[in-house]
């Protein structure tokens, strides 16, 4: 029943991809959109059946086995139904269906539009193949069709050079963390001559010695970094916001770039043997929160805020997952799955009612003409800035609960996350109020306007679900760590602290949240500030990475390559060939007497050569 | 005897390529049509022979021995394994393609058709034969159309590039050749009689120094053919100066043949040399694999492009190969074949893009996604393919070759691995400039997308480029006895043994139930 369930739920994206390339441009608007979104929405429905028994807690997880696909490495295409990829199924297929159906109306009129929604289908197969994937090498085919699906999507607009080459950076980047991930596939095949979850992970405590495990779990984190856009490969993120609004919705803030995420808490298990990689993922983690907040700050372009405050997001996660703490870590994946989806659809609601400005300083006093998008966008704010009741306080709460709980050295982590949250409650702010805030400055002809029904639609969804996503798990009822805990069986996962202290953190946290909002509003509210200094670029440029980066692989690296190309090869290699070729030209000059023109007299010479070299080789080889 | 289905495989192209040139003169538009409907007939053959080849057996089939010259051991032995199997049915497919795809040629077509069809039954020939002279013939005979079609009907430096091709080739074959007489003489010291039979020859003890010089002889022959770094300057030349069938046929099969003989010949008569070897031919396979990469980046004409990424790619091809692995050698002979038709396709979509604009500098296009989509969407799709994306041919190829690798040459194979972030970066960066952004260049507003003939010529090569990708077995498992009976050879010559892995824990095959 579950293998045919989950089966359809993988292939109905599948087939709406096939069928929207083939038939895409045939159909007329807005059916590819409504198929599309029919396909996940069904596959949200049939994984939602397949989850009842596991909802339950009567099931053991399942492992569906379609076919052999690589024989020799013993991989079979096959996949695992465990409370983590049922949690993970549902908020893609859920978060999914709402974004294609948002779709729907943001994309009417673009002259694509049926190929936009089987690239999204497209999407939702990968990253169900990513989260279903019962071994490491099925997890590596969604893994690399999601970065596809990321490329298409984000150069979607092609005829813009900027978005052809967002794209292309993107799927490079990625491939440089991908080196790590496929390093740690040979040593996982070293180690173990399997792929599978279950038999790694049985295994791994008598297999792998602390220096193999923390290779292994090294490089996943290289792949894991380069995915979910962490120091030093966060590079890619901010100009994937080329893409259309809903995909970065989707795929550059709710589930994508939460896969890093999700490996790193589905390896737990190797993790735990490897004491230095999980410390070097929290590091990764705090610090990358820390530093794109801070760049968040001295964004204009409404997507780059959102961009860089999903980098920082994104870091929390993995300080929780470097902490052991996976179901906190899963928990924020979930909410922040809720609340950015629903801050991006909302800005792509006030990009299209300013028709299509991007830019914050030419927004403001947007609140009276969009009031749907400011009520909604309004629950996502509060819910970032970690304010209770609102999904996003109880899991970034429990992430700095539990990593403050492991002690020692973790509470200068900790220290990191909390300045992050005030960070983040400051820029958020900024954001609201350059938006919606103070006195219009939009251009001339601009006539802001609330989005149709099939976007606001999706905007209210998820604006629900931010307001009480968070209650699933709260320290009175922790229902999602119930869930969760058999997938992490044998992981030693972090605790909360106990006796006063979790709600003295927690007093603490909103409090710095508060400060954040408090002081950005003072800032913020009346008249826009431009600012100039030194610092102030520094962040606005994100601290000259990108720079750093084009000097040295586009220019260092480019030089590098055409010296190889016109230097080394043309005038190196092919030049002792040509040279070769001359000499022996003049030497049969010399020879010319000899040379009769006749190929048959150089078959001769060749003749005679060989049966001489022979003669050499059985006389003085001896053998 | 039973059908003798691999001579029937040799004969009918070269049955049809006389026929060709039968043709009356006065009729030149009959050439073509007559050798692509002739070259359909070794395809009928060749995927006869698939159907009937047996799977799970790894020794030769169909094999036909007849003695040919007895006081030297001569005879015209064919066979088909796991191996060659797949190189005979590709070499089979591609020819039709070409030959489909030369309809812009329009000067001495006969000549031209025939030489195709000749090429293609040395090629054959090639895969096929079990007698080192009938392979010495036929790896010789496929030089001179091979020569002809670069030569005659290629671009402007077309001399230059055919001599430098047929230089560098006859070089290696003059060695090869005195290998070959070395060995026959060698087999007559031990069995009392010259042999120049394979099969026979495997059963001659041969000295550790022997085996060196008489794999460097062969080796180097090969080498060139690959082409393994250094010896690949003559490659680029050649396919950008050959016309696009002879592109495809030269990327798709004839590199092939190179590879093949290193596993055919050097691995299964050479064991001790190849173990010996084994660091400097990973060397050279790991050089060529980044440096292939990085020299394509910066190349001006996609076709060139095109050509360097077949260096790197061939470069894993020999880095499986000298794994001496199953998963590295089996990754290599299906990397071979994924190669064949993804390159293959490449090639044709430059030679269309060609035909329509008469230059392949990257930068006279830019835009091209909006004026031919279809075009585009093949293009890309077949670049991803090349680029090594999961649930395509390469990915298959690629991750044999790498895991395999990783076994016995660990740090070769993690060099190996950034060639994949190489593959990206020169691919999408070509696409990049030639596809999206605006239209720059007046000329390409009002291009027309694919034609009808040119969808025909691509599609088989995109649906066996996703059934490799999604369900490999069957190649595989025909693939699979023949790689373990190479393997076991080399354990059972040498001292060196193929790696356990996953010592210390009791797996079965794949997974277990969770």
């Amino acid at each position: 029943m579950v293998a045919v369930l989950i089966s359809l739920a993988l292939l109905l994206p599948l087939a709406g991809f096939v069928g929207l390339l083939a038939f895409g441009k045939r159909v007329p608007e807005p059916w590819p959109g409504v198929v599309a979104t029919a396909t996940v929405a069904v596959a949200f429905v049939l994984a939602l059946i397949a989850a009842v028994d596991v909802f339950s807690g009567t099931a053991v997880p399942e492992t569906v086995t379609w076919f052999d696909w690589l024989p020799a490495l013993g991989v079979q295409a096959s996949f695992l139904w465990d409370p983590l990829s049922v949690l993970m199924t549902l908020v893609v297929t859920g978060v999914g269906a709402l974004i294609h159906a948002y779709s729907i109306g943001y994309m009417h009129g673009d002259e694509r539009y049926g190929r936009f929604f089987a690239y999204l289908n497209l999407f939702i197969f990968s990253m169900l193949m990513l989260v279903l994937g019962s071994n490491f090498a099925v997890m590596f085919v969604g893994w690399e069709l999601v970065g596809l699906s990321s490329y298409l999507l984000i150069s979607f607009w092609f005829e813009k050079p900027t978005a052809a080459a967002a794209g292309k950076k993107a799927f490079v980047v990625n491939r440089v963390g991908d080196v790590g991930f496929l390093v740690a596939l040979m040593l996982i095949f070293n180690a173990f001559g399997t792929f599978g979850f279950h038999a790694v992970f049985e295994n791994a405590p008598a297999t792998l010695g602390t220096g193999m495990a923390t290779a292994i779990t090294l490089m996943l984190m290289l792949g894991a970094a380069g995915k979910s856009a962490q120091l030093p490969l966060h590079v890619w993120l901010p100009d994937a916001m080329e893409g259309p609004t809903p995909v970065s919705a989707l795929i550059h803030a709710a589930t994508m770039v939460t896969a890093g995420v999700y490996m790193v808490a589905r390896t737990g298990a190797l993790f735990q043997l490897a004491p230095i990689s999980a410390g070097v993922v929290a590091t990764v983690g705090a610090v990358t929160a820390l530093f794109a907040a801070t760049i968040a700050l001295a964004q204009f372009d409404i997507k780059r805020v959102l961009a860089y405050s999903t980098i920082s997001q994104l870091g929390y996660m993995f300080m929780a997952v470097g902490a052991a703490a996976h179901v906190a870590g899963i928990f924020h994946l979930m909410t922040h799955a809720f609340f950015k989806a629903l801050l991006f659809l909302g800005a792509g609601s006030v990009i299209h009612g300013v028709a299509g400005e991007q830019d914050m300083r030419k927004m403001g006093g947007l609140g009276r003409a969009m009031p749907w998008t400011l009520g909604t966008m309004t629950v996502a704010w509060l819910a970032i800035s970690g304010i209770p009741p609102f999904a996003g306080f109880w899991s970034k709460d429990e992430i700095l609960a539990s990593v403050f709980g492991r002690g020692g050295p973790w509470v200068i982590l900790w220290a990191v996350g909390l300045l992050t949250a005030l960070l983040t409650a400051f820029y958020m702010t900024r954001m609201m109020w350059m938006t919606f805030g103070g006195t219009p400055r939009w251009d001339d002809g601009v006539h802001p306007h609330e989005s149709p029904w099939t976007m606001v639609g999706p905007l209210t969804a998820l604006g629900g679900l931010a307001l009480v996503g968070g209650l699933v798990n709260t320290p009175w009822k922790p229902a999602l760590e119930h869930f969760l805990h058999p997938a992490f069986e044998g992981v030693g996962l972090a605790e909360l602290p106990g006796g006063a202290t979790p709600w003295v953190l927690a007093f603490v946290s909103v409090a710095a949240g508060i400060v954040g909002i408090a002081a950005a509003t003072r800032r913020y509210r009346g008249t826009m500030h431009v600012e100039d200094s030194g610092a102030w670029k520094l962040l606005n440029r994100g601290y000259y990475v990108d720079d750093a980066y084009a000097a040295a692989f586009a220019g260092g690296g480019g030089a590098a390559a055409t010296w190889a190309a016109e230097s080394f090869d043309g005038g190196g290699i092919d030049g002792a060939v040509n040279g070769i070729a001359r000499l022996t030209g003049k030497v049969s000059g010399w020879l010319r007497p000899l040379q009769t023109g006749l190929v048959r007299s150089y078959a001769v010479a060749v003749m005679i050569g060989t049966v001489g070299l022979l003669a050499w080789f059985l006389t003085r080889g001896g053998f | 005897m039973d059908f003798p289905i691999l001579t029937t495989l040799i004969v009918l192209p070269m049955a049809a390529g006389i026929a060709v040139l039968l043709l009356p003169r006065r009729r030149p538009e009959l050439a073509l049509p007559v050798a692509i409907a002739s070259s359909l007939l070794p395809l009928g053959a060749a995927l006869w022979m698939l159907v009937q080849f047996e799977t799970g057996v790894g020794g030769f089939q169909f094999v036909e021995d007849v003695s040919w010259y007895q006081p030297w051991g001569i005879s015209y032995h064919l066979g088909v394994d796991g191996i060659s199997l797949l190189l005979v049915v590709l070499t089979a497919l591609l020819f039709p393609i070409s030959l489909l795809a030369s309809t812009s040629i329009k000067d001495r077509i006969h000549g031209y058709a025939a030489s195709m069809l000749f090429l293609e039954a040395g090629i054959i020939g090639v895969f096929l034969a079990l007698d080192l002279v009938v392979f010495f013939v036929f790896w010789e005979v496929m030089l001179v159309p091979m020569y002809f079609i670069i030569g005659v009907w290629g671009g402007g430096r077309r001399v230059y590039a055919a001599i430098k091709f047929f230089l560098f080739t006859a070089f290696g074959s003059a060695l090869m050749l005195a290998g070959i007489l070395s060995l026959a003489f060698l087999a007559r010291d031990q069995l009392g009689a010259p042999t120049f039979d394979f099969v026979k020859l495997l059963d001659v003890d041969l000295a550790r120094t022997a085996q060196f010089w008489l794999f460097a002889a062969f080796g180097l022959s090969f080498a060139i053919k690959v082409p393994l770094f250094p010896l690949h300057t003559w490659l680029p030349d050649a396919h950008v100066e050959a016309p696009t069938a002879g592109s495809v046929i030269l990327a798709g099969v004839l590199l092939k043949m190179g590879t093949y003989g290193l596993i055919r010949f050097n691995l299964t008569l050479f064991p001790e040399a190849t173990v010996g070897l084994v660091p400097v031919l990973a060397t050279l396979a790991v050089i060529g694999i980044v440096y292939g990469a990085v020299v394509a980046i910066v190349q001006k004409d996609i076709k060139r492009l095109v050509a360097y990424s077949s260096v790197s790619h061939l470069g894993f091809v020999v880095l499986g190969i000298f794994a001496l692995t199953v998963q590295g050698l089996q990754g290599g002979v299906i990397q071979m074949v994924n190669h064949g038709l993804t390159t293959g396709a490449l090639f044709l979509l430059v030679g269309m893009i060609y035909e329509r604009r008469h230059t392949r500098e990257i930068s006279q296009f830019g835009g091209l996604g909006s004026v031919m989509p279809i075009y585009a969407g093949v293009f890309l799709f077949t670049a991803f393919a090349s680029i090594g994306l999961p649930g395509l041919n390469g990915f298959v190829g690629e991750f044999y070759i790498l895991m395999g690798s990783f076994l016995t040459l660990p740090v070769w194979a993690i060099i190996a691995a950034t060639g994949v972030v190489l593959a990206a970066v020169y691919l999408l960066w070509a696409y990049q400039r030639m596809f999206t952004g605006p239209i720059t260049v007046e000329e390409n507003r009002g291009l027309r997308d694919l034609s009808v003939r040119e969808i025909v010529i691509l599609a088989p090569l995109v649906a066996l480029i996703v059934f490799l990708g999604v369900y490999p077995k069957p190649a595989l498992e025909r693939i699979e006895p023949s790689v373990d009976a190479i393997l076991h050879r080399i354990e059972q010559t040498t001292d060196y043994r193929v790696p356990d892995f996953g010592a210390g824990v009791v797996i079965t095959v794949g997974e277990h139930g969770e």
